[in-house]
């Protein structure tokens, strides 16, 4: 999966659609005795391993469940609270899968509106007048690219460092976003985009972009 | 009803025609006749009447493809058939942060020889530009 997600926001920095793409993140389940080798904290309302990495299992992964049932934040799905119940010898051998924490769509909605905020940062620090704003982000892991429209919409799509056509690929992504979302009289301007034929066709595009662009290893 | 097309078409506009900003009203008009309406409509009219101080020209239609079908009965003879393509014109311009004004002057349906629509630049719309417009 070489494009990891897209996300559209509109001319006031709210997040109005947004598409994840990769495949599932590195997972590892393991049992467990009495005591717990690994050091839990609770941060963000989630249980965190703040120490003791190993076998897979690294600082920073979340519980995503004990036992088969799925933790979340810092209560399984039937109520406990996890700390106490992994505090308490008598629950033990326990079977706990742990993993990289999803973002929740509170915490996109917050991520595009600062990276609106840090785009219209990026166009005003240019020496140079008439800057555009931030074009793309790279780190080791992605690369971020960014297409701002003329009336102010944003398209963010985040992919493989080596993933190339990713410019075709926002030009692509604006005209499924005029032709399907636009043409729906269903949709109001700056809302959120509930359009189905967009979902199909932005995720049609994904694929033949994805195709398209360069032959990395592993596609 | 041409104002809520004109807001969404700017957007398939620039989708397809991948032109960049207009920094000038002259350009505006040119990319208005040449490309826009004949991408949708598939005619050209042509640029006249520019006034002195350069914010008001007329576009000229010698057919107009919405009426090509179409008779004004006698108890609608003042209806302006055509005005939601001044309700187009000014809802794209708004979007691109462009205050314009858009009224029919002659219109063949009343007996004219061809379609005249007259655009007025009124200011360039300086609240919620995009980043980097400044």
């Amino acid at each position: 999966m070489a494009i990891f997600s897209v996300y559209v926001v509109n001319k006031a920095g709210g997040l109005i659609y947004q598409l994840d793409n990769y495949a599932p993140r590195a997972e590892a389940e393991k049992t467990f005795s009495y005591p717990l080798d690994l050091l839990l904290k609770l941060h963000d309302e989630r249980v965190l391993v703040a120490f003791g990495q190993r076998d897979g299992i690294r600082v920073g992964h979340a519980v995503l469940s004990i036992n088969g049932v799925d933790v979340n934040g810092k209560y399984t799905a039937d109520g406990k609270e996890v700390l106490e119940y992994l505090g308490n010898a008598a629950n033990y051998p326990v079977s706990i899968r742990f993993g990289r924490p999803r973002l929740t769509s509170n915490e996109k909605l917050m991520l595009a509106s600062m990276f609106h905020s840090l785009f219209a940062i990026g166009s005003q620090l240019s020496p140079e007048l008439g800057s555009s704003g931030i074009e793309m982000l790279e780190t080791d892991t992605f690369k971020l690219h960014c297409f701002q429209t003329l009336t102010g919409i944003k398209f963010v799509v985040l992919a493989d460092p080596r993933q190339g056509g990713i410019d075709s690929l926002l030009r692509k992504i604006y005209e499924i976003y005029s032709d399907f979302a636009l043409k729906n009289p269903f949709y109001s301007l700056e809302m959120p985009i509930r359009c189905e034929l967009f979902d199909q066709n932005l995720k049609l595009a994904l694929e033949v972009a994805e195709k398209a662009g360069t032959f990395g290893p592993g596609s | 009803m041409g104002y809520n097309i004109g807001v969404r078409l700017i957007e398939d506009f620039l989708a397809r025609s991948n032109v960049g900003r207009c920094h000038d009203f002259r350009e505006t008009a040119d990319v208005i006749a040449k490309v826009a309406f004949k991408m949708y409509l598939g005619i050209t009219p042509g640029i006249t009447n520019w006034s002195p101080a350069g914010d008001e020209f007329s576009l000229i239609l010698e057919s107009n493809p919405l009426v090509d079908f179409v008779e004004l009965p006698d108890n609608h003879s003042s209806l302006i058939y055509s005005n939601l393509l001044c309700g187009v014109l000014r809802g794209a311009l708004e979007m691109v942060q462009m205050a314009v004004d858009v009224k029919f002057v002659q219109d063949t349906l009343k007996g004219d020889g061809v379609t005249e629509i007259r655009m007025r630049f009124i200011k360039r719309i300086e609240d919620n530009l995009p980043a980097g417009e400044e």
